[in-house]
């Protein structure tokens, strides 16, 4: 109990950025469930998404600031898809991943021109940013939050997964690209819905992270969308519970590891963590024991 | 014909690359001054504010006479990035625009990686705020018109131990950042022997994490954090430790000087004191003229106050910019010459009485300075308190 | 078809012939130009793409480790070269280190490929066994943690922790690294048209076949995953050199990306195409298109758009486009030769001919 209470504060943290990673982290495990695809723009669209934020709530109330982020958010996510995947469907795996990687490098130089690569400081939003207390550490509203939001939300999208035509939609095609196509299914709007669930919950993450971690840089999508693809992995890439518990795993523990003092390896950690499983256990937590992918 | 007009393409493309070389050409009557800044990265906000003091003393004075001819002062702004990989090919870009002489920059560590260009290339620097002892030891190009961090580290300390009454400090600095290891190490040593004992712990770049620390901070009952960081990391080190109800005063150096930290501390309940070369509340005539001379200038432009953080706080780095490029043209008006090797022979010799303070070199090229001002912020109101003239005792 | 010989001797005297242009080239303008900055770091770029081609191109294996073994072959060449007189000011925090010896240039840059080659050969064991994607995110995982593990405080008194590593022995001349990128390069274009070359080109173009063919997958893909590291650490320790100054926070994720740019531009499994499109990325992002940076004025009209930034948002563009439209890059699979251009220009006159 000792030790609960003396590491609460880390505790406490890494649930929040557990839940927030998990936000992404769903984006990440459901293109690659469909397209195969390493999205690396996702974590970029996140950051974009906390930009947008920062220069909506300069001109709008936050109210109608946050709606209208999220829905940019989406169109870029749209966006992205459709300029740099849907060309690239009939090419190589690795001309769609160097795609991706183009368009994360694309977006992040357009967000470093449009600020001039400065820190933006993120807008106040009432209540999520009041400080409360609890116990004996002291907290923003937001770190209690998220990880009840975020089991919310992701309640909401496996019923949608499971009982809504899109949904079964979209189990069919990661289940069987092609044959799906045959069956009649567009393949196109499920990708497409597919990247706006994504681009949803990584503007709802980004709410919630930038909330708790005030700063937006062009750089800031980098470290929490790589961490959040590790995550994915470590969940068995393609399952959504999967996804979510790797993500609170994996920011549970680089907290504790930096209260323990080995700061310099909280970074490193998430990695050694995902080759261990790469090697021990491909599939990950959950992951179905599906065909070899090649 | 496709393959044709790739092979073509490339032809010119190889051409230009020859060409390119040929279109500079040597006006007789300029005298380029380079300004080695970051305009975007970890150090941007600082490194805009003392391009501003630059370009505010390049809009006073931007003639020189040598030998009854007039010479018009071209100034070529360069970026940096804030990042030690970026710096020396930024820095051959001011080497290839024949700069006569460089200043720059904000942050030790791009100054430190670039040293070596300036250095082959015969060129002389100024630095602005780079505080790192690295800078300058050694060669004989290298200037600094700021004082150094064993200094400034001495003074923190022992402002700690004066005002706070600290025992214990917690220290907490950036992995490979030059300015900030170094003045993390110099304010150890300094608060060690006046009794103390530390805490230290580094973070990584790109971390946006603070929690963990500060609860580590709070763990190890520090009376003091220390934290010379970028103001990047300060804005989220303040933001979360407002937020968490820390009640530990925080302490940092010259970097800490910027409107952003008033931004972020403002509304909250924290004690947040840095040092700087400069406060705006100097009375001396010199400081006072450039304060409202500099303040008129922001505010008859609105991308330069735009730069400055939106508002026309004076910052130290501004004012350091403006000396560092007066004490340029001084040596220029010296050397009688715009030969970057005669200027460099020239400004061992200069004393210059700028708006910081009499500036003159000793023998590693750094200014002789002995005292730091220490400012606090007023977090209602928003804005700068003066604390106190501290120097080493 | 050209003989052999003929074909050799083409061959050296058109090497012979650009250290020539180049050794005029360094007399004749000043050493403070632009173009010599594109030259060093292009030849530099150039060896680690091609190294990086010969794993992604030529062997078929996604790998995004490059930046990784980069740092391994800069800090190798960086400690062990820095001399003693200037170690106490580098190490400042660390007393001066606890190397107590200096190397020479050539031994130093051996060993930085050799060093990261080992780590190759120990990474290699878990991780080649990984397919496509997942190589690619393990490989670029490994990375981050050569890179935080080289920024450890306790081996400090070796690496300097995560602190600027100089005052190393540098380069002054263009020719140096053109030398050794072409020495390495000449290296790779022997193994790929080996038996070995073959060996790895089967395993890109059918896996399962290679293997039937009795071909033992671990090791080729092993050989060619160390072959491919040693050269990248070299790149490293000629990038140190270019440099002047290392420092662990300039190897991330983001200059493996450029690598794989590069590469791409060039042509997947095009080596000549790897050495010119470094050449150009470098050119561009250094020095063509710097002047998208600079906020312009045309008479006293502003130029719109143009200040700092704008250079790298126009040049993810063209990036882009080629990645898009130009899937196969400069050359696609096909190699720049002087059989080449010739028929390139028989071909060229004939057209005309035929036209006229």
């Amino acid at each position: 109990m000792d030790f609960f209470k003396e590491n609460l504060p880390y505790i406490m943290a890494g649930i929040s950025v557990g839940g927030q990673y998990a936000l992404i982290a769903i984006g990440y495990t459901m293109v690659y469930g469909i397209l195969r695809l390493i999205n690396f723009a996702h974590g970029e669209i996140f950051m974009a998404s906390g930009f947008m934020m920062v220069y909506l709530s300069a001109v709008l109330p936050w109210y109608i600031a946050i709606p209208t982020v999220i829905v940019s958010t989406v169109l870029l996510g749209f966006i992205v898809e459709r300029v740099a995947y849907k060309p690239l469907r009939t090419a190589p795996r690795m001309s769609i991943m160097i795609s991706a990687i183009g368009i994360s490098y694309l977006i992040q130089n357009v967000a470093w021109y449009v600020t001039s690569g400065l820190a933006k400081q993120y807008p106040v939003i009432p209540w999520i940013s009041n400080t409360v207390t609890i116990g004996n550490s002291t907290t923003k509203m937001v770190t209690l939050a998220t990880p009840f939001l975020t089991l919310f939300l992701v309640s909401v999208l496996v019923v949608l997964i499971k009982y809504t035509k899109i949904g079964m939609a979209m189990r069919a095609v990661s289940r069987d690209f092609e044959t799906s196509q045959l069956m009649g299914i567009k393949i196109n709007s499920v990708i497409s819905a597919t990247f706006i669930i994504g681009s949803f919950l990584a503007a709802v993450g980004s709410v919630l992270y930038f909330s708790n971690y005030t700063t937006v840089t062009p750089i800031s999508g980098a470290m929490p969308g790589l961490k959040a693809f590790v995550a994915a992995v470590f969940g068995g890439i393609g399952s959504i519970p999967g996804a979510v518990l790797g993500a609170f795993i994996i920011g549970i523990s680089e907290n504790i590891i930096k209260g323990l003092g080995w700061t310099a390896f909280s970074d490193a950690f998430t990695f050694a963590l995902l080759i261990i499983i790469l090697v021990a256990k491909p599939t990950g937590l959950f992951g179905e024991k599906s065909t070899d992918k090649v | 014909m496709k393959k044709i007009i790739v092979f073509f393409t490339i032809l010119v493309m190889v051409l230009a690359m020859f060409s390119g070389c040929s279109t500079q050409k040597a006006e007789s009557n300029v005298i380029t001054i380079g300004v080695f800044e970051p305009s975007s990265g970890d150090n941007g906000a600082g490194g805009k504010q003392e391009v501003l003091g630059i370009e505010y003393a390049h809009s006073k004075v931007n003639t020189v006479e040598i030998d009854g001819k007039t010479y018009t002062i071209k100034l070529e702004i360069v970026d940096n990035e804030s990042s030690t990989d970026k710096a020396p090919t930024a820095a051959q870009t001011l080497v290839s625009a024949k700069s006569s002489v460089v200043l720059g920059s904000y942050g030790s560590g791009v100054s430190i990686a670039a040293s070596d260009v300036f250095k082959n290339a015969n060129i002389p620097v100024i630095g602005v705020s780079c505080t790192n002892p690295q800078v300058t030891e050694g060669n004989t190009h290298y200037f600094r018109v700021c004082y150094l961090d064993p200094f400034q580290g001495t003074v923190l300390a022992n402002f700690a131990v004066d005002q706070y009454g600290a025992k214990t400090a917690y220290i907490l600095t950036k992995m490979g950042d030059d300015y900030s290891v170094g003045l993390g190490k110099y304010f150890k040593q300094a608060f060690e022997e006046l009794g103390g004992t530390v805490i230290e712990e580094t973070f990584q770049e790109g971390n946006s994490d603070f929690t963990a620390f500060l609860a580590n901070a709070v763990k190890s009952e520090a009376g003091v954090i220390f934290a010379p960081t970028s103001t990047e990391a300060a804005s989220l080190i303040i933001g979360q430790a407002s937020s968490q109800g820390i009640t530990i005063p925080l302490l940092a150096g010259d970097t800490w000087d910027s409107s952003v930290i008033l931004d972020a501390a403002s509304g909250s309940n924290l004690s947040v004191a840095v040092s700087t070369f400069f406060d705006e509340g100097d009375n001396s005539t010199s400081g006072a003229e450039f304060v409202s001379g500099f303040k008129a200038w922001l505010n008859s432009d609105n991308t330069k106050l735009a730069n400055n953080g939106g508002n026309d706080i004076v910052a130290a780095v501004s004012a350091l910019g403006y000396d560092a490029y007066m004490v340029a043209i001084e040596a220029i008006k010296a050397a009688g010459s715009a030969d970057s090797v005669k200027i460099n022979e020239s400004l061992w010799n200069i004393n210059y009485l700028g708006v910081t303070g009499n500036i003159a070199f000793d023998q590693t090229g750094d200014a002789i300075r002995d005292v730091a001002y220490i400012k606090s912020v007023n977090t209602s109101e928003k804005a700068w308190q003066f604390e106190a003239i501290q120097s080493i005792k | 078809m050209m003989d052999k010989n003929k074909k050799i001797l083409i061959s050296i005297s058109l090497v012979v012939g650009l250290f020539a242009l180049l050794f005029i080239l360094e007399q004749v303008m000043p050493s403070s130009s632009m173009l010599f900055v594109v030259l060093k770091k292009g030849a530099i770029f150039a060896l680690v793409a091609v190294s990086m081609n010969l794993l992604n191109g030529f062997t078929g294996l996604f790998s995004l480790g490059q930046a990784g073994f980069m740092l391994i072959g800069a800090y190798t060449y960086a400690i062990l070269t820095i001399p003693m007189a200037d170690r106490a000011a580098v190490y400042q925090y660390f007393d001066g280190g606890i190397i107590g010896f200096t190397l020479s240039v050539p031994i130093a840059l051996i060993l930085a490929g050799i060093i990261a080659a080992i780590f190759a050969f120990l990474i290699g064991f878990p991780v080649l066994r990984l397919k496509s994607d997942y190589l690619a995110i393990a490989t670029l995982g490994f990375a981050e943690i050569i890179r935080a593990f080289f920024q450890w405080d306790v081996l400090g008194p070796i690496t300097n922790s995560s602190n600027l590593l100089r005052k190393f022995p540098t380069f002054s001349t263009v020719l140096y690294p053109f030398a050794v990128a072409g020495i390495c390069i000449f290296v790779i274009v022997l193994l790929i048209n080996s038996s070995y070359g073959r060996v790895f080109k089967a395993i890109r173009d059918d896996e399962i076949a290679a293997e039937a063919m009795g071909i033992n997958l671990a090791k080729q893909k092993q050989l060619a995953f160390i072959t491919s590291s040693f050269f990248a650490g070299v790149g490293g320790g000629l990038l140190a050199m270019y440099q002047s100054s290392i420092q662990a926070s300039a190897f991330k994720a983001s200059m493996t990306y450029e690598i794989l740019l590069i590469v791409v531009i060039g042509g997947v499994g095009s080596i000549t195409g790897s050495v010119l499109s470094s050449f150009l990325f470098i050119a561009s992002s250094e020095w063509w298109l710097r002047f998208l940076d600079a906020e312009t004025y045309i008479g006293s009209f502003h130029v719109p758009l143009m200040r700092s930034g704008f250079r790298k948002v126009v040049f993810s563009i063209i990036i882009m486009i080629v990645v898009l439209f130009y899937r196969k890059g400069i050359m696609g699979t096909k190699e720049f030769s002087i059989e080449g251009i010739g028929r390139f220009f028989r071909r060229l006159f004939a057209k005309k001919k035929e036209a006229q």
